[in-house]
């Protein structure tokens, strides 16, 4: 309810009911194959022969979905118990071919990115344009500076068959297809998602970036994602997610490794917002060598369970790594996310920092570990993680673990969790701005430390869905 | 004109204001002086429609249009601002974009461009002698009092308000800060024929700022009303308790 009399119900009630999940359009499916429902394996075979993928990929693919059949549902964390394995499709093949230039690229799936604000002219600058329709990639531009510069930059099926060696040298090491029952799926069902290596030395300068989106209903989403970045090298890879409403439920279980070789550096930028029937479960874990710097930075907005702990690996002396990230839980929504930061070496160092916005009736959660080894010595670490909670329907808790096994570290927690003060309304209020604007403007202050090192179109969107979130609120 | 109607205040069913009646004519400045605890603030918040200050009894006009039941935003628009005795800080809220969006709301028919508006908001903060780089922060985010009270000023220069509400404006400010910041309000009631209500303990504002009107209130009720003599008089033997 407002605070603030008088209340006009029926206005905003029909405003909110006039503008619906924004991104909620979808286009005419038009699918070359798609799988039947459920899994088995069969299916999974199928899939490894649709790929025309040689037998390490197929076996790999088999003794996962053992691990996935053997593996029980996690029940420490958010309530996954209403996902219907049967009730979802596991691989989708949306177009015949990867398409090179802009101009093969099919209209239906060029209108879709047109509803999603992508322009065109921004893969000119942007160094190249990976974008994921469905199950396959299917428009891939490279800019040749990049080429010539010698770093791989391509769909994940291209990759293991160009650059078989390569891939195999990390892939399922830093996520071992036994590390958890979705990172089991992801390995088995696997399909699309991005591969790039960054040679050493070279620092690319612009970010990498890919859009995910999901088109077909009851369709899984089970990308894989390599990035390998060499000694003294730089990238930046930038992945946003919108996806179409849909009444019956969606998974996205995606597998994310990265390798950061000495010297190097990392950032990883994520924007959720799948739809709220979307379980969004995935596995994203980095290995740092020595001096070597990861950066995740992770937004959650849409689904209607996150379950995401992006991880640092920190195995050489003075590695470094960091995640900043921010959950926005609505109507319905649990966003489950947090980080963790594992210590093996001398002098290394972390530092988590979780914003956290609970609103009409939502959940949030920071559930993190910090974990330091015998002979981390002088290891540190810093964890923040603030809780903003907008009205008293909805919730807010932090799961924080400690692991430390070596004395000569620094470990620090600090976590607050506030309300938007009556104050704070008023006083934006009394310059003009509606109640839903003010609060809009208390939250957007409140998560701008990470927005800032957002992309800027990223952190317009990101201000631009929160507001949207904030109209909802009121009344 | 601004007009308070025998207006009755409470917070949380406690009465703290009783028949208040006051008229503030547009290029006027009224000095509302008292002790602590008067009620002095509480119709500065009544005025801006704080939810917690509930009008019982009277009503309210703005240029003749009852504000009574309105809500803080609707006042404001209509053009009443009210520079806060304690200005809360917004973490996180860039105080550029904050005044542009105020701006925006307020202007719409000569608007400047957001690049004038920048240069001539660096302008205005300058003559405040607001500190370099402060308007790079996050609202009031680690201000001192002064800065806050300045940030005000800005707002309020941002808004083109017709009538302003100073609550305790000159609190916590040194000679300086107050004799900028009463000399600029001065200048938009010369200019812009802006009607203020100054809510003070103490003369020293009105030393830059004369009032045409002053008002003494205690324990929530109008005790004297007049002109710059009364404010000689509380100078010389202070607010009497007992009368």
């Amino acid at each position: 309810m407002s605070r603030f009399a008088p209340i006009k119900e029926e206005s905003k009630k029909e405003k909110w009911e006039k503008s619906p999940y924004e991104y909620g359009f979808s286009s005419p499916e038009k699918h070359m194959f798609k799988a039947k429902r459920g899994l088995n394996e069969e299916i999974v075979r199928m899939i490894s022969t649709m790929k025309s993928e040689e037998e390490k990929m197929r076996n790999f693919r088999l003794e996962s979905y053992k691990i996935f059949l053997e593996k029980k549902m996690p029940t420490w964390g958010a309530d996954l118990s209403t996902i219907d394995f049967n009730n979802i499709f596991y691989y989708v093949k949306a177009t015949k071919s990867e398409g090179k230039k802009w101009g093969d690229v099919p209209k239906e799936i060029k209108d879709t990115y047109d509803k999603l604000g992508i322009p065109q002219a921004e893969k000119e600058y942007l160094g190249g344009v990976k974008a994921q329709y469905e199950s396959e990639v299917i428009y891939g531009s490279l800019l040749k500076k990049l080429r010539d510069k010698g770093i791989i930059f391509c769909g994940m099926d291209e990759a293991l068959v160009k650059y078989p060696d390569l891939v195999w040298s990390h892939f399922g090491k830093i996520v071992p297809k036994g590390d958890n029952k979705f990172a089991a799926l992801n390995s088995a069902v696997w399909s699309g998602g991005s591969f790039i290596y960054v040679p050493k030395g070279v620092k690319v300068d612009l970010p990498l970036q890919a859009y995910f989106r999901i088109n077909t209903q009851n369709m899984g989403q089970f990308e894989r994602t390599l990035i390998i970045v060499d000694e003294g090298a730089f990238v930046h890879y930038v992945e946003g997610c919108t996806a179409p409403i849909y009444t019956t439920d969606s998974l996205h279980s995606a597998v994310v490794e990265i390798w950061v070789a000495k010297n190097a550096r990392c950032r990883y930028t994520t924007i959720q917002n799948w739809s709220t029937n979307v379980y969004n479960l995935v596995t994203k874990r980095a290995w740092v060598e020595e001096k070597g710097i990861m950066e995740w930075v992770d937004g959650n907005l849409g689904s209607k369970i996150t379950m995401k702990y992006p991880s640092v690996i920190l195995a050489g002396k003075g590695a470094h790594g960091e995640i900043l990230s921010v959950a926005v839980a609505g109507k319905g929504q649990h966003q489950d996310a947090g980080g963790k930061c594992i210590h093996l070496a001398e002098n290394t160092t972390s530092r988590i920092i979780s914003k956290s916005i609970s609103l009409n009736g939502g959940r949030s959660s920071y559930r993190g570990m910090i974990q330091m080894n015998k002979g981390a010595k002088n290891a540190r670490s810093k964890v923040v993680c603030d809780a903003l909670i907008l009205d008293n329907e909805s919730r807010s808790d932090t799961y924080p673990v400690n692991k430390i096994m070596e004395s000569e570290v620094t470990l620090e927690h600090e976590a607050t969790v506030s309300k938007i003060g009556e104050e704070q309304l008023f006083y934006l209020m009394s310059r003009g701005f509606e109640e839903h604007e003010a609060e809009a403007m208390v939250v957007n202050g409140f998560i701008e430390p990470i927005v800032k090192e957002l992309p800027m179109e990223y952190s317009v969107e990101l201000n631009r869905l929160i507001s949207l979130q904030m109209e909802g609120s009121v009344g | 004109m601004l007009q308070i109607k025998k207006i009755s205040v409470s917070v949380e069913g406690k009465p703290i204001l009783a028949d208040i009646g006051l008229e503030l004519n547009a290029g006027e400045v009224m000095a509302l002086m008292g002790p602590n605890g008067s009620g002095k603030s509480s119709l500065a918040y009544a005025l801006a429609g704080h939810p917690k200050y509930a009008v019982d009894k009277g009503k309210m006009f703005f240029d003749k249009k009852e504000i009574t039941e309105l809500t803080p935003n609707e006042r404001a628009m209509m053009g009443l601002f009210l520079a806060n005795q304690a200005p809360v800080a917004i973490p996180g809220l860039g105080i550029k974009s904050f005044l542009w969006q105020i701006y925006k709301k307020f202007e719409n028919e000569k608007r400047m461009d957001l690049v004038k508006f920048r240069n001539w908001l660096d302008d205005e903060a300058e003559k405040l002698q607001l500190k370099n780089g402060l308007l790079e922060r996050g609202l009031n985010d680690g201000f001192s009092g002064g800065e806050r009270k300045k940030m005000e000023v800005l707002q309020m220069l941002v808004s083109k308000p017709k009538y302003i509400i100073l609550d305790e404006i000159d609190s916590g400010l040194d000679v300086d800060a107050l004799k900028i910041i009463a000399l600029r309000v001065k200048k938009m009631v010369k200019e812009d024929k802006v009607g203020v209500l100054i809510i003070t303990h103490y003369s020293r504002i009105l030393n830059y700022l004369k009032a045409d009107k002053v008002v003494i209130i205690e324990k929530g009720k109008v005790k004297e009303m007049g002109g710059m003599e009364l404010v000689k008089k509380i100078e010389d033997k202070g607010f009497e308790e007992k009368k």
